[in-house]
């Protein structure tokens, strides 16, 4: 999908806020000088390609009670797949990523409690076998910012 | 701490606002609650903290950016705090945590650094590194993606 300069400010302004209101693409719309119609046509198309995951509440793990971690795993290349399928079917595991290094898989836990957090943990060595495992919890928190400026043009859209 | 109604309307916004002109309306009648409360608790929970933003997330490859590092820092115990704070301050670093080293792994800093290429990673890393005066990291590059989704509170209550 092509950017035009109105998607790229709509993207850049919808990643800091929606805005909490009863007709809150109608506001959107009124800042980028166009009709919500066209905001929430703009957003359905850019969701469709992909390009938004989601829009809604993104919390604050922690404050939300909740224990969360950072697991690093050995696994052997030609079980990756397969160890992948068994992480990926947690729900509590929200990210997971191939690294290049010894330590090559790299994904999160999240759960209600640390026991839980700690138990999934438990599981995911017992079933893949696997017990080259670090669980590196995070001890303080200095930044977390997700958000793209997407203004530069040229490096956009390259598949 | 959070209430069973604002539970019920945290299930629905952790979803996708939906596409229609009063999507907080929508939520309302699905929670069986009035729009008002549906704002009003949306509002609260960014007031609290509870919610870190009310927006949208994009796939950081869909929008140029490919390359994505997690640097893993050796910092001194004594600093912490002051080299976190500096890390942090790097607009391309999107996450900053200290974390407790492990026998064998003795990092105690992790950053995630986001660019377009890997070129850019590199030079990113490289003035982060100058800056906090710490040559002892290591650079991991991802290479491929397996999940990535949001978390999924309150599903089991």
């Amino acid at each position: 999908m092509q950017l035009d300069n109105t998607d790229r400010q709509l993207l850049n302004l919808i990643q800091k806020q929606i805005p909490v209101s009863s007709r809150p693409y109608a506001v959107i719309g009124a800042e980028l000088g166009i009709d919500e119609a066209e905001v929430i046509a703009r957003i359905k198309s850019l969701k469709e390609s992909g390009i938004i995951r989601r829009i809604g509440g993104f919390f604050d793990s922690r404050k939300m009670g909740y224990a969360g971690t950072l697991c690093a795993m050995k696994v052997p290349e030609a079980r990756i797949e397969e160890v992948a399928g068994i992480i990926n079917g947690y729900y509590q595991v929200t990210h997971n990523y191939i690294r290049d290094h010894g330590y090559n898989l790299w994904f999160t836990v999240l759960a209600p409690s640390p026991e839980q957090r700690n138990q999934i943990i438990e599981e995911i060595k017992g079933r893949t076998g696997i017990g080259d495992l670090m669980s590196l919890p995070a001890k303080r928190l200095f930044k977390i910012s997700v958000k793209f400026d997407v203004s530069e043009v040229d490096h956009a859209d390259r598949k | 701490m959070l209430t069973a109604s604002e539970k019920r309307i945290i299930r629905e916004i952790q979803n996708d606002l939906p596409l229609c002109e009063r999507p907080f309306l929508e939520i309302a009648e699905r929670v069986g609650v009035t729009e008002e409360e549906v704002l009003q608790t949306v509002d609260s929970l960014l007031e609290r903290g509870l919610m870190r933003r009310f927006g949208a997330a994009v796939r950081h490859q869909r929008v140029g950016y490919k390359a994505n590092a997690l640097v893993v820092w050796r910092a001194p115990e004594g600093r912490v705090e002051e080299v976190g704070l500096r890390v942090a301050s790097f607009r391309e670093v999107t996450h900053c945590y200290q974390r407790e080293p492990l026998p064998g792994w003795p990092y105690n800093l992790y950053a995630m650094v986001h660019k377009h290429t890997q070129a850019e990673c590199l030079e990113v890393i490289r003035q982060i590194s100058k800056a906090i005066e710490i040559d002892d990291y290591l650079m991991l590059f991802s290479t491929r993606e397996l999940k990535r989704a949001s978390m999924l509170y309150f599903i089991e209550d």
